[in-house]
């Protein structure tokens, strides 16, 4: 047991690149603050090659609080891709909105550096500590529009709902240290074992530690806040929070489950099937009636978690292992659609309504085209990545005896079917209605569609790499 | 023989490649566009005449059969197995010979013609990989692949209400293929492969031991029965066919009507039955009703259609439901003549809507009140119809007999009742068929609209002669294509007759 700094090397370098950027904004000249975007970006690539580097890294560090294992090394490089993207496509959006470049890009870095330990925690303080640090992160990014009514609202709802959760979650943790005794996770998970998890106090702080990651998780119930928020927050922050920021709740959710709370796995399955259920429902039927795309991809958000949390109440490797694979995959189709979403909506964000995507079909093909490939993603046809995420998390539900839920599953997916499809009617089949403006797109926002869209392709087609690195992230 | 080191994949990449071409050639030089199209289904025709001749007869196992590993990771193993065999076969000719007169018939589209002919291209690449796939999740990704580009070619060439009937398409397909998919897990799960191969598969559920408990074998052919049925379409689930028939544009009715109909019946013959022969023949008596019902309420249907297209949708409910009827009969006959049915309802209706087409293109309507006396001002089409028509409604000599009469021979073996309605449905086709050849052909020219009608082009003659003679082969020299059949369906029958409580009337040598 020591402090092992080179362990969270990603996160030290992050955290230091975020400082110095803040040090940088007063120094530099308005018109050079862009670079500030390259230069987060940069960071992040660093912060990817070296996370990169300790794959297979193991063994704990900073006195226990963390611990390097496969599944949070694995989450570590799917959250830096995903903040990378991120950052990309903000690049352009700051300048076309006009907004300042400066304190942007140090939020989004913490952000990440909070997402980073979430997943390596072995603490349930380090996991708060995480937990803040990206939640106060995304409280200001998504306020960051400060011009625009629906960017407050969306900031305020987030951070008074994003307050009470945690408040909720404080005094989970309060709760399960009175009863085990040890905010560790080995501590907890042993205490669990030795009688501690029959207790009402251990059942109670569980019950409230839910509570609060379904709120951050946005799983029904308390997934209320969720569209406003996406709709108000700027288009790349909409993407973050939707992607790495929920990737970063399931996978501690998932964590904790798995490896600190299985002796309890009766109570908390039944309360997430319930949850899952629900939030697969809700997301697909609410999404039927938007009319504006943010809104929309935001209840598709929503189903999906609950999709995912199939793989959660699975309670097993291969469980574990389809969230990982559909959290690759869900994060490439919805940063995609994002980043398609962001270059389309221009100036001001003026067109983000679904009828705004009448008939570009033919008139933007690198962004209806790739649109497409995103939203079939989400569909799950195959040969995208959805195809294959929703097959392994289904196979994972089967082999965990989970039909029912299987076969809810499927129906909401069905009902989904037909807002993914709107979207695709309104490029294709139906005539745009008033003469075109142009749609720039920057090459950096380029490049991100690309990617995603090649990526969302590689998984449908061959996830066999991608398959063996979950698999071996959840220890099968 | 072999005829090629991986012959079948090559029929799955000609089209691929037909459809990279086009995609890759410059829009704006619309001939060389269509042409490259036509080549390419064209080569693919005739790789499949190729293997057709290089069949064997003899064996109804899978020939020519492609093998390797897709991909094998954490205790996954999906594969790449493509197989021929008896009842795919026909099918396959089916496709080839119906997409270059589909594309015929779209000569005069200009609108997006790259992604048209490319969609029509890889349509044909996801129709073949269904008949030959032989791994469920191989299957399932090209059963998905075919349902893309129709749902485009509706959506964006079909007619009015075209975006209702591409969405009502997609939707209906799509939730019957999701639980088609989880029904794909379960098994794989109950079944202990531990991969996805078919064959495998029914040799786990053959062997001693029955591996799937009387419920779950009724909710799992459940599962994949409504995924078919939905494609078939079986009565009640037939209600986006008269749609997505009558808004898309001729080659896509063709098509959709030609072979993707048969995609579903071809699934309840190599799927449904071998993997679940027991559930199958325990609710074979209620399918046996919804076919009839779905005969008879087809062509009462369609006697009362305004509209040519909507007529010949519904003629395909009503034939649809002989092939159900055929498959669920459990007989030899039954069943030899219910895959010989298919392939004839896609000649011949596919020819139908081609003519539809081609009178659409003229008059652009498709109402009946609006024609009549046309064998004055059209023979040579009329000519042409009628024989189609005959050809359809089942007429000794051209194809339809052939199908229908051992369908109604070997359903009488086992049920003398539904037999009887089924008859029923032959004399109602007979009946609307001939009342709307009377309404638009016969009688004097009341519209002036109708005096002055060209006759068939070159193009269209090119494009109809194929399907008459392929009717009037099937007719008469049925056996070159019976033979074909026999040992695949011997197989079939075989494997459900081992069955307990499964009663299959055999073959009697005749």
């Amino acid at each position: 047991m020591d402090l092992n700094y080179a362990a969270l090397l990603p996160e030290i370098l992050l955290a230091v690149a975020g400082i110095l950027l803040m040090l940088a904004i007063p120094v530099l000249p308005s018109r050079q603050q862009v670079r500030l975007g390259y230069a987060a970006s940069l960071a992040l690539a660093a912060a990817l090659v070296t996370a990169l580097l300790q794959w297979g890294d193991h063994g704990p560090a900073f006195f226990g609080m963390v611990s390097m294992d496969a599944l949070g090394g694995a989450a570590r490089i799917l959250f830096l891709v995903s903040s990378a993207a991120v950052a990309l496509i903000s690049v352009s959006y700051l300048k076309r909105e006009r907004l300042r470049h400066g304190e942007y890009f140090p939020l989004l870095l913490m952000a990440t550096v909070g997402m980073s330990l979430m997943a390596v925690s072995a603490d349930l303080i380090m996991t708060f500590l995480g937990l803040e640090i990206l939640s106060i992160s995304s409280y200001v990014l998504a306020g960051y529009r400060r011009g625009d009514p629906r960017s407050n609202e969306s900031a305020l709802k987030y951070f008074l709902l994003g307050a009470f959760s945690t408040a909720f979650m404080l005094y989970g943790i309060a709760l399960l240290y009175g009863a085990a005794g040890s905010t560790k996770y080995a501590g907890i998970a042993e205490a669990a074992t030795q009688g501690q998890a029959e207790t009402a106090t251990f059942l109670l702080g569980l019950g409230l530690l839910l509570v609060g990651f379904g709120f951050k998780a946005a799983l029904a119930p308390l997934h209320v806040w969720t569209p406003d928020v996406y709709q108000g927050a700027p288009v790349p922050i909409t993407a973050h929070l939707a992607v790495g920021s929920k990737a970063a709740v399931l996978i501690t959710l998932l964590r904790l489950l798995h490896q600190v709370f299985p002796a309890s796995a009766d109570q908390w399955q039944t309360l997430l099937w319930i949850a899952s259920a629900a939030t697969m429902i809700i997301g697909n039927v609410a999404a039927l009636t938007q009319t504006d795309v943010k809104r929309l991809l935001a209840y598709s958000s929503i189903a999906h978690a609950g999709y995912i949390l199939l793989g959660v109440i699975a309670n097993s490797p291969r469980g574990a292992q389809g969230v990982l694979f559909y959290l690759a995959a869900y994060s490439l189709m919805t940063l995609g659609a994002f980043a398609v979403v962001q270059v389309f909506a221009r100036r001001e964000e003026r067109f983000t309504k679904l009828e705004d995507f009448r008939g570009i079909g033919y008139r933007h093909p690198l962004l209806s085209v790739s649109l497409t490939i995103f939203l079939l993603s989400l569909i799950g046809i195959p040969p995208t990545a959805g195809f294959y995420g929703k097959l392994f998390l289904f196979s994972a539900a089967v082999e965990a005896d989970l039909v029912a839920l299987v076969i809810l599953a499927v129906l909401a997916s069905a009902v989904g079917l037909y807002y993914y499809l709107q979207l695709i009617v309104l490029m294709f089949m139906k005539e745009a209605a008033s003469p075109p403006e142009p749609v720039p797109v920057p090459l950096a926002a380029r490049i991100v569609i690309l990617l995603m869209a090649a990526g969302t392709l590689y998984l449908g087609v061959y996830p066999a790499q991608v398959l063996s690195i979950a698999g071996e992230a959840a220890g099968l | 023989m072999p005829v090629a080191a991986y012959p079948l994949s090559l029929l799955l990449l000609i089209p691929a490649i037909g459809a990279a071409v086009v995609c890759l050639l410059p829009s704006g030089r619309d001939r060389l566009l269509k042409w490259a199209a036509l080549i390419a289904s064209l080569a693919t025709f005739l790789w499949s005449a190729v293997l057709f001749r290089n069949f064997d007869n003899q064996s109804g196992s899978f020939q020519m059969v492609e093998q390797a590993d897709w991909f094998r990771a954490a205790g996954f193993q999906v594969q790449y197995i493509l197989g021929l065999d008896g009842i795919s076969l026909l099918l396959v000719l089916l496709t080839t010979v119906l997409i270059p007169l589909a594309l015929l018939s779209s000569w005069n589209v200009k609108d997006k013609l790259k992604l048209y002919l490319a969609s029509i291209l890889l349509l044909e690449v996801g129709i073949l990989g269904v008949f030959l796939a032989l791994d469920l999740i191989l299957f399932y990704v090209f059963w998905e692949v075919s349902l893309i580009p129709m749902y485009f070619l509706i959506g964006i060439w079909g007619s009015r209400r075209r975006i209702y009937a591409a969405v009502k398409f997609f939707i209906y397909t799509m939730a019957g293929s999701l639980l088609m998919l989880a029904g794909i897990v379960i098994l794989y799960f109950l079944l202990g492969t531990g991969n996805f191969d078919l064959v495998e598969m029914i040799g786990v559920l053959r062997g001693g031991e029955p591996a799937l408990s009387p419920g779950m074998e009724y909710a799992l052919f459940a599962m994949f029965f409504l995924a078919f049925a939905v494609k078939v379409p079986v009565f009640p689930l037939h209600t986006w066919l008269p749609d997505a028939h009558t808004e898309a544009p001729t080659a896509a009715s063709v098509i959709l009507a030609g072979v993707l109909l048969k995609m579903g019946a071809y699934g309840l013959l190599r799927f449904c039955l071998p993997l679940f022969p027991w559930a199958s023949a325990q609710l074979a008596p209620a399918i046996c009703i919804l076919a009839l019902i779905g005969i008879i309420y087809g062509a009462l249907v369609a006697m009362v259609q305004p509209d040519l297209k909507r007529l010949v949708a519904y003629s395909s409910v009503s034939h649809l439901g002989f092939v159900v009827l055929g498959i669920f009969s459990f007989s030899f006959q039954s069943m030899e003549g219910a895959a010989y049915q298919m392939v004839n309802h896609g000649v011949s209706t596919g020819a139908l809507f081609l003519l539809v087409g081609i009178l659409y293109d003229r008059r652009h309507t498709r109402r009946i009140d609006e024609f009549g006396g046309l064998a004055h001002s059209m023979p040579r089409y009329s000519a042409c119809f009628f024989v189609v028509l005959l050809g359809s409604i089942g007429l000794p000599g051209l194809g339809g007999f052939v199908g229908e009469f051992l369908i109604l021979q070997g359903t009488f073996l086992t049920s003398v009742p539904a037999a009887a309605v089924a008859v029923c449905g032959v004399v109602l086709s007979a009946a609307y068929m001939l009342w709307m050849y009377q309404r638009v052909f016969l009688g004097r020219v009341e519209k002036e609209a109708n005096r002055r009608l060209p006759d068939l082009s070159f193009r269209e003659g090119a494009m109809l002669i194929p399907a008459i003679a392929l009717s009037l082969w099937m007719g008469i020299g049925s056996g070159t294509f019976l033979r074909t059949m026999d040992s695949s369906i011997q197989l079939l029958v075989d494997r459900l007759d081992q069955v307990q409580n499964v009663q299959v009337v055999q073959n009697d040598g005749s």
